[in-house]
């Protein structure tokens, strides 16, 4: 009889597990109660994977919308949605010479929404450029690159060479003339070091430019090899390099103090977050507390205290889903109303003409049009260096967090765009007016003009005008604000001419319209 | 029986395998990484052969010049004999259109003069000659990838 009674509340404990069981399932998924408190969503911030990239609490003025504009969520967001819509492109598309263009028109023309997820996928790349390029603009006027943020300025360096690296690859996949010639330029950019060394006389010995082409293409000229290499790039390694860094440069966000801000809070008026909650910045007493010796650097409460701090859990999130409904919502109204161009399939004996490559590197192009080392690859490596070492030259901890907050740092960044402007657009108006040193001197070696061209002139005034500023101001900050501003109004501008006034034979034309048509 | 007495060590022994072994790792994973980098280099570069039959010599009539797709060159059959210049632009390989004063390329207004030497724009160097020979059937055979010095005629 106790035999029996003892399986029958065996079974009945049976029954009542599987009765609970959701809830236990849900427990052993989710460490904490139901969110709905400050203490449980506290815990749920704490205990989840994901959302623990997120420290509980976040200072108040990291969530004001001008100390980020939301351009690194934003940046992030449009990452996610390439990924998800490209992973849909992979189910028909082909990566082989001879189908992948017509896989392409087969998305874009018969594939159930295969035009609408394609055109998303196209847009997202382009806004991403954008988005990561405003980023960075962002974190460099607000001065946070320093103060423990010196490696996570590198680290998005690295991610905006990536961003630029999947945009690139992502070019040659349909398979059309933009596609063919773009990457046939950018591959004998790649192999441009070849103007240096031959000048030299020591191409045989040293055939950096050749290696470079080689490990791009696979081969001498854009085929199946390259297509396969370019292919494996875009859907593998550099979305799964991209992820990894991602991840490192937000796990430095928090580690390395939350966003950077003032070192001192100044009482300003209130603001609403997104939750309805006003806010308002108090000055805190300074605290130190033991315990904190054991982290190196400064995490949210060294210091600080809690006080100007609000739960993370729902006022950041709400900020965050804000930003990624609003690049959603732009995705897909962009795709409504344009569609991703397809040109003819690619033809390696006809160039498009003009052929342009995208609008990101059509700056490049035009200083390409000079000098194909210097612009493809001399100009780009110095300005990557010289961001990259903006945070190990510029070690001025103040006004962390504010837009060009020190004196005479606005009216330095005007003074610099209107100068760099002047500068850009009279060295165009020069050289179209009366061309370069091979107009003038047909025998010229070369060499001369790798070094002396448009763009090196270019780069060497502004550095020189940056070091005046410095000089002047006595502030290297001040220095790297006119250089950074230069930069900024350099690119758009060259963006703009190679965009609009460059035509066939890449010769000026004032207006698209005037193109000879053939 | 002295021997075994400890002295003291400048590093002590397991620190010191520790250490050895970290930097076999360290060789090891190195070596293997190099090893690893040398795959994408190709060996041999894929691709058509550079060798490219064109036609009969009587195909080509003298003082005329030809495009030749499948070489990406042009042909020419001067007074002096045949000669073929490269038609990939020495700046970054746009195929380059012929006029009266020679070549010019769509990209960014690089121009050639008519043996293919630089008059303007970015490209570092002249249109390579390209060397063209006579096959034993008796067709012109142009080699995509010998460069010979302007000026080297094949006389038929
Ligand atoms: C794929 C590209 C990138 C993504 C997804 C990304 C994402 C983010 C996010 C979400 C933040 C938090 C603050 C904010 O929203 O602005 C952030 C901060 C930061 N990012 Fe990026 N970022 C990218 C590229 C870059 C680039 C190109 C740079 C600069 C070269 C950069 C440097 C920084 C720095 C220094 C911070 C800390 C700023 C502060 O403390 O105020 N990031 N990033
Ligand atoms: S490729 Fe011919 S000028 Fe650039």
């Amino acid at each position: 009889m106790q035999t029996s009674d003892k399986n029958i509340s065996a079974l009945r404990a049976l029954l009542d597990n599987i009765k609970k069981a959701p809830v236990h399932f849900l427990h052993a998924v989710f460490r904490h109660d139901w969110p709905n408190t400050d203490r449980t969503r506290s815990q749920a911030v704490f205990s989840n994977f994901f959302l623990h990239i997120h420290s509980t609490r976040i200072h108040e003025r990291s969530l004001r919308f001008w100390s980020t504009c939301g351009l690194g969520v934003a940046s992030l967001c449009t990452f996610i949605i390439l990924v998800a819509t490209g992973i849909l492109l992979m189910v028909y598309y082909n990566p082989s010479t001879e189908l992948a263009y017509s896989s392409i028109k087969n998305i874009h023309f018969v594939v159930p929404t295969g035009k609408f997820i394609r055109n998303i996928h196209r847009w997202a790349a382009h806004l991403m450029v954008i988005f990561v390029l405003l980023h960075m603009v962002r974190v460099f006027y607000t001065n946070s690159y320093k103060n423990n943020r010196e490696f996570n300025w590198l680290i998005g360096l690295a991610l905006l060479v990536l961003t630029l690296g999947l945009s690139f690859t992502g070019y040659l996949l349909p398979w059309d003339q933009l596609a063919y010639w773009a990457i046939t330029i950018g591959a004998n950019i790649a192999q441009s070091p070849r103007e240096l060394t031959d000048a030299l006389g020591i191409t045989q010995m040293l055939d950096i430019g050749g290696l470079q082409k080689q490990i791009l293409l696979g081969a001498d000229t854009v085929g199946q090899e390259a297509l396969t290499r370019f292919y494996l790039l875009h859907v593998m390694v550099l979305p799964l390099a991209m992820s990894l860094l991602i991840g490192l440069h937000l796990w430095h966000v928090r580690k390395d103090g939350g966003l950077a801000r003032p070192s001192e809070e100044t009482e300003e008026k209130p603001a609403r977050l997104l939750t309805g909650q006003e806010v308002a910045f108090r000055p805190v007493a300074t605290k130190t507390y033991g315990l904190m010796a054991l982290v190196k650097g400064k995490t949210p409460v060294v210091d600080k205290g809690t006080e100007n701090t609000v739960s993370t859990w729902p006022n950041a999130f709400y900020a965050e889903m804000a930003v990624f409904m609003v690049i959603c919502s732009i995705c897909v109204v962009l795709s409504l109303w344009m569609d991703a161009p397809l040109k003819e399939l690619a033809n390696p004996v006809k160039p498009e003409n003009p052929a342009k490559a995208p609008w990101y590197f059509l700056g490049l192009q035009e200083l390409v049009s000079y000098s194909a080392f210097m612009g493809g690859i001399g100009i780009p490596t110095l300005v990557l260096l010289g961001l990259a070492m903006l945070p190990f030259l510029d070690r001025n901890p103040e006004q962390q967090g504010l837009w060009l907050a020190g004196k005479s740092h606005k009216a330095v960044m005007l003074q610099s765009i209107f100068l760099g402007a002047a500068i850009v657009v009279s060295l165009l108006a020069f050289t179209i007016r009366f061309g370069w040193m091979r107009d003038w001197f047909p025998g010229i070696n070369q060499i001369v003009i790798t070094f002396i061209n448009p763009g090196t002139l270019l780069i060497a005034l502004l550095m020189a005008w940056s070091l005046w500023i410095s000089y002047r101001h006595n502030s290297i900050r001040i220095g790297a604000i006119a250089m950074f501003s230069c930069l900024v109004i350099a690119f758009l501008i060259l963006t703009y001419f190679a965009t609009v006034h460059r035509g066939p034979n890449w010769e000026f034309y004032w207006r698209m319209s005037e193109w000879p048509t053939h | 029986m002295n021997d075994l007495t400890r002295k003291p060590q400048p590093i002590g022994r397991r620190d010191f395998l520790g250490q050895i072994a970290t930097c076999a790792c360290a060789t090891a994973l190195g070596l293997a990484t190099v090893g690893m980098a040398r795959l994408p280099f190709p060996a041999v570069i894929p691709g058509e052969s550079s060798k490219v039959k064109i036609g009969h010599p009587a195909d080509f009539p003298k003082g005329e010049s030809f495009w030749i797709a499948s070489a990406r060159s042009f042909v020419f059959h001067d007074h002096e004999g045949f000669f073929a210049i490269s038609g990939i632009c020495t700046h970054l390989g746009c195929i380059v259109a012929q006029n009266s004063k020679g070549f010019h390329c769509p990209c960014h207004g690089s121009a050639f003069g008519l043996l293919g030497e630089v008059k303007k724009g970015p490209a570092p160097s002249a249109l390579p000659w390209l060397e063209i020979s006579l096959a034993s059937d008796g067709q012109l055979i142009i080699d995509t990838q010998k460069f010979i010095p302007a000026g080297t005629r094949l006389k038929v």
